[in-house]
Formats: C-alpha cells, sequence, structure tokens
C-alpha cells in the first residue's frame, strides 16, 4: 500500500466535522487563499454549533436579486467564505483579528447575529492569533507577548514585567479541523502555495487534529523542489483537489 | 487660517521619513498612500501582514490584478525584484520581533505620551484590530499619519485618549494636514507647521500644551 491523502470528493473530506467544532479557515482579504470548495462542502454537511477561527469571518454571499457590489471584481472565481456557514446558522463564535464594521444597511450576517446576541466574537490582535495557532502547532501551551499589554486585549488575561515590559500571557488555540487552501500538493501531502495566498493557510496547516487541504491541482511524488516545500506532508492529513476531487450536488 | 494639506500631500511628506534601506510596513488608508512618493535615490522594502517582503507598486490595470499578489490594504499590488513569500506566523515574528524599521498607521486619537488610539470608533464594536496592535509594539519607529481633527473640528491629539488603545507610548512623529509633531519624553515637540499655518493656529486645534523649539520649520513639500 502506498500512501495517499488524496480525498476524491470535497464532502467526503469534511464528512466527521462534528457539532461544536473548532474550525481554522485560512485567507486574507481577497487573495485567492480561502479554501472555497472546503467551505461550501461543509455548507452542504451541515454541522452546527462550530467555531470558526480566521482573519475575518467572512462576507457570505450577496442576498438573492441583491445587485453584484460596485467597483471591479473583488474576488477569485468561485469564491466562498466563512460567511457562508455563519448565514447559513452553522456558527456561535468567531475567534478573529479584522471583523470589519458593520454599517446600517450593509450588515454581513456576523454583524447581523452580533447585533442580535446569536454570536459570540473573540478579537485578537493578528498577530496574536497567528502565533496561538503557531503554538498550537509546535507543541507551546501559552506565550508571553507585549502585544495589547496596557489595552483591553489584557483583560481577564494574567499579566507579567519581563526585562522591565509588561506582557500578557496568550494560550495556544486548539482546534480539531483546520482547513487550508494551497496550489499544489503531493500525495503525501505536501504542499507549494502561490504569492500572498499562504498567508494563515501556511500558518494553520498542521495547527489542528487533522489538517484538510484544498489545492489546484496533484503533482507527482518528487516533482516538488525539496528545497522550495513550504507546508511539509507531516502537517497535512487529507487534500482535495480542485481539479481531481468533486463537489457533490453543487 | 491658510489651507489644509491634503492626503496626498500628507504621505508625500510622510515618505520624507523613509531611509534608504528600511523594511517599512504601511497601514490602510493614507499609509499605503505614501508608497508612491519613494525619493528617487533611496530603495525601501515594503512589509505586508500577510506574507509578503520586498512587493512593488500598486496595480493599475486589471491585467496587472493577480489573486494572489494583494497586500494587507486588500489593494492589488505588482512584484518586484527580490520579493519573498511566506506565512502569517513568519510574517508576524518579523513584526514582533522587532525587525520592521519603521510603521505607518492612521489614527483616531493620540496622546500627548504617544499612545495611539485607532482601531474602535465607540458604538461601532466590534472595532477591528487587524495587524495594527502588533505593529505599535512591535515596530522600531512608529508614524501616525492623520488628519488634525475630526470632522466636527475636535482636536485628535489629546491629553489622555478616550477611545480603546491599540497600544500605550508607541508613537514617535504625528504627521497631520496642519504640523509634524515629535514625540518625547518632555512631551510634544512641534516640528513644522504646514505652509500659511502659525505655532499659534495648531496649538489651538491641540489639547495638550506644544512645546515650540526655536527651530520650528514650515514643511517643505
Amino acid at each position: 500500500m502506498s500512501i495517499n491523502k488524496l480525498y476524491d470528493s470535497f464532502d467526503k473530506a469534511v464528512a466527521d466535522v462534528f457539532d461544536g467544532a473548532v474550525i481554522l479557515i485560512g485567507g486574507f482579504g481577497p487573495a485567492d487563499g480561502c479554501p472555497s470548495y472546503l467551505i461550501r462542502a461543509l455548507y452542504r454537511q451541515g454541522a452546527k454549533n462550530l467555531t470558526l477561527v480566521s482573519n475575518g469571518p467572512g462576507r457570505g454571499r450577496p442576498a438573492p436579486g441583491a445587485p453584484p457590489p460596485p467597483g471591479p471584481r473583488r474576488s477569485p472565481p468561485n469564491y466562498d467564505d466563512g460567511g457562508l456557514l455563519i448565514q447559513n446558522g452553522q456558527v456561535i463564535k468567531c475567534v478573529c483579528a479584522f471583523p470589519g464594521h458593520g454599517r446600517p444597511g450593509m450588515m454581513s450576517a456576523f454583524h447581523q447575529l452580533l447585533a442580535e446576541g446569536k454570536m459570540a466574537v473573540e478579537l485578537v490582535p493578528q498577530g496574536t492569533l497567528a502565533e496561538r495557532i503557531r503554538a498550537a502547532k509546535a507543541g507551546i501551551p501559552a506565550f508571553y507577548t507585549p502585544t495589547g499589554a496596557g489595552t483591553v486585549i489584557e483583560k481577564g488575561k494574567e499579566t507579567r514585567m519581563i526585562d522591565g515590559k509588561m506582557h500578557v500571557l496568550e494560550h495556544a488555540l486548539k482546534a480539531d479541523f483546520a482547513l487550508v487552501r494551497a496550489n499544489k500538493a503531493d500525495r503525501w501531502g505536501n504542499l507549494v502555495y502561490q504569492g500572498t495566498s499562504r498567508n494563515f493557510n501556511g500558518a494553520m496547516a498542521g495547527a489542528a487534529k487533522v489538517t484538510i487541504a484544498e489545492v489546484n491541482e496533484m503533482v507527482a511524488l518528487g516533482e516538488l523542489n525539496p528545497e522550495g516545500i513550504a507546508t511539509p506532508s507531516i502537517y497535512v492529513n487529507r487534500i482535495c483537489s480542485r481539479k481531481d476531487s468533486r463537489e457533490e450536488g453543487a | 487660517m491658510a489651507e489644509r494639506l491634503d492626503e496626498q500631500t500628507m504621505a508625500l511628506r510622510v515618505a520624507r521619513e523613509f531611509d534608504n534601506g528600511m523594511v517599512v510596513n504601511l497601514g490602510v488608508g493614507i499609509p499605503t498612500l505614501t508608497a508612491n512618493y519613494i525619493p528617487e535615490d533611496k530603495e525601501v522594502i515594503f512589509q505586508s501582514e500577510n506574507g509578503c517582503l520586498g512587493y512593488g507598486r500598486a496595480a493599475q490595470t486589471e491585467a496587472e490584478q493577480d489573486f494572489n499578489l494583494i497586500n494587507a490594504s486588500g489593494q492589488f499590488v505588482v512584484g518586484h525584484l527580490g520579493m519573498c513569500f511566506f506565512d502569517h506566523a513568519e510574517s508576524f515574528s518579523m513584526i514582533r520581533g522587532g525587525h520592521i524599521d519603521l510603521c505607518v498607521l492612521g489614527g483616531l486619537q493620540v496622546s500627548e505620551k504617544g499612545d495611539l488610539a485607532n482601531w474602535l470608533i465607540p458604538g461601532r464594536e466590534p472595532g477591528s484590530i487587524g495587524g495594527g496592535m502588533d505593529l505599535a509594539f512591535g515596530a522600531a519607529r512608529l508614524i501616525v499619519v492623520m488628519t488634525h481633527t475630526t470632522k466636527e473640528n475636535e482636536p485628535k491629539i489629546l491629553k489622555e485618549c478616550s477611545y480603546a488603545l491599540t497600544a500605550p507610548r508607541c508613537v514617535d512623529l504625528v504627521v497631520t494636514d496642519i504640523a509634524v509633531i515629535q514625540v518625547t519624553d518632555k512631551g510634544l515637540v512641534l516640528k513644522e507647521t504646514a505652509p500659511g499655518w502659525t505655532a499659534k493656529e495648531v496649538q489651538a486645534l491641540t489639547e495638550p500644551k506644544l512645546i515650540i523649539p526655536p527651530d520650528l520649520k514650515t514643511m517643505s513639500l
């Protein structure tokens, strides 16, 4: 038997996501770094009471019949983000750095549910978020950082003076699943990314109990330059390929 | 009173602070405009939170827009020789580890001690921290560029910030549409005034007492 982490369907790859799971989702702004196909599979799968960990909660889809937003196209093709799961009532909490501002008349599902008290949010400075994810990946239970000392971020947390500077104790962010987006994978799970689409994906791969990678295409083992592999295969449990895996019921 | 500087002119003034070889991170808004005014004889490397060091100018045509090449403001940018990519954890090791020479951020309020508030307008919770806090704590030098007053003409440079802080005692220099002010241990020093503005006029729109040095200059633009 040879190792092969490729799943032939996105839906099968997320079938065991359970109610109440904590899920890391990669991506940043309009970059093509969002695991949109896996998000759609999770939407069809329907797991509830999820906690999403991501840079921002995502915008979701425009309301049916709503005019397209003004300006140039700002999302890559076939795009969906974590906002789709929020719109679908699958999310109870978002852990994020950049929720964006809800404007009257332009409220995203996230801001709407937040205003109604049906959504919890934990606001985390972006670097602390990345480091809490990295700490989970590296087996570090907690760490001190100056970021947030003397601000609302330190509320309820242990603080400590180190080298004459105040620091805040932050804990590793433990998650059940990581949904990450990459460009290419081999069957062992080595990943390479494209440009700024690596962002949180590279940080999240390996930081959850199960990491599922969504890639553009599979390449033969040995085709990726060992010097250039961004995420070593050990961090990846499952792979779906936009070229080779299907979206069921899509 | 003279006219206030527009955003591009404020950005041009900020860019005068760029020195050869500096690694610079730019916040959303006016800070991103400063990239248009790098002095010709200088080479500056821009770092972006989402994992890029050494990116080029903003994309100008639709053909140049690449969904795999954006900066932390969500703008499409173009590549540049020497550019490299990395993940968020690596990116914030650069930021939190003190490797960024200069950061330029926007501001809502700056206190006379150099406290910055820039992520939450009361009533617009939960606010958006983004990478601003890490940059304010981690960058070697922080410039805040903002209008000198609110739309209601209230001072934004205050004795104490009333909004939630981004970081205490982090600001080194404030560039506004009427002045350049340096934060020092002794207080705020008015270094430059915009053309046509007097120290007295700037002081009238600033809550804490400004120190007026003998070498106070008019901004050269």
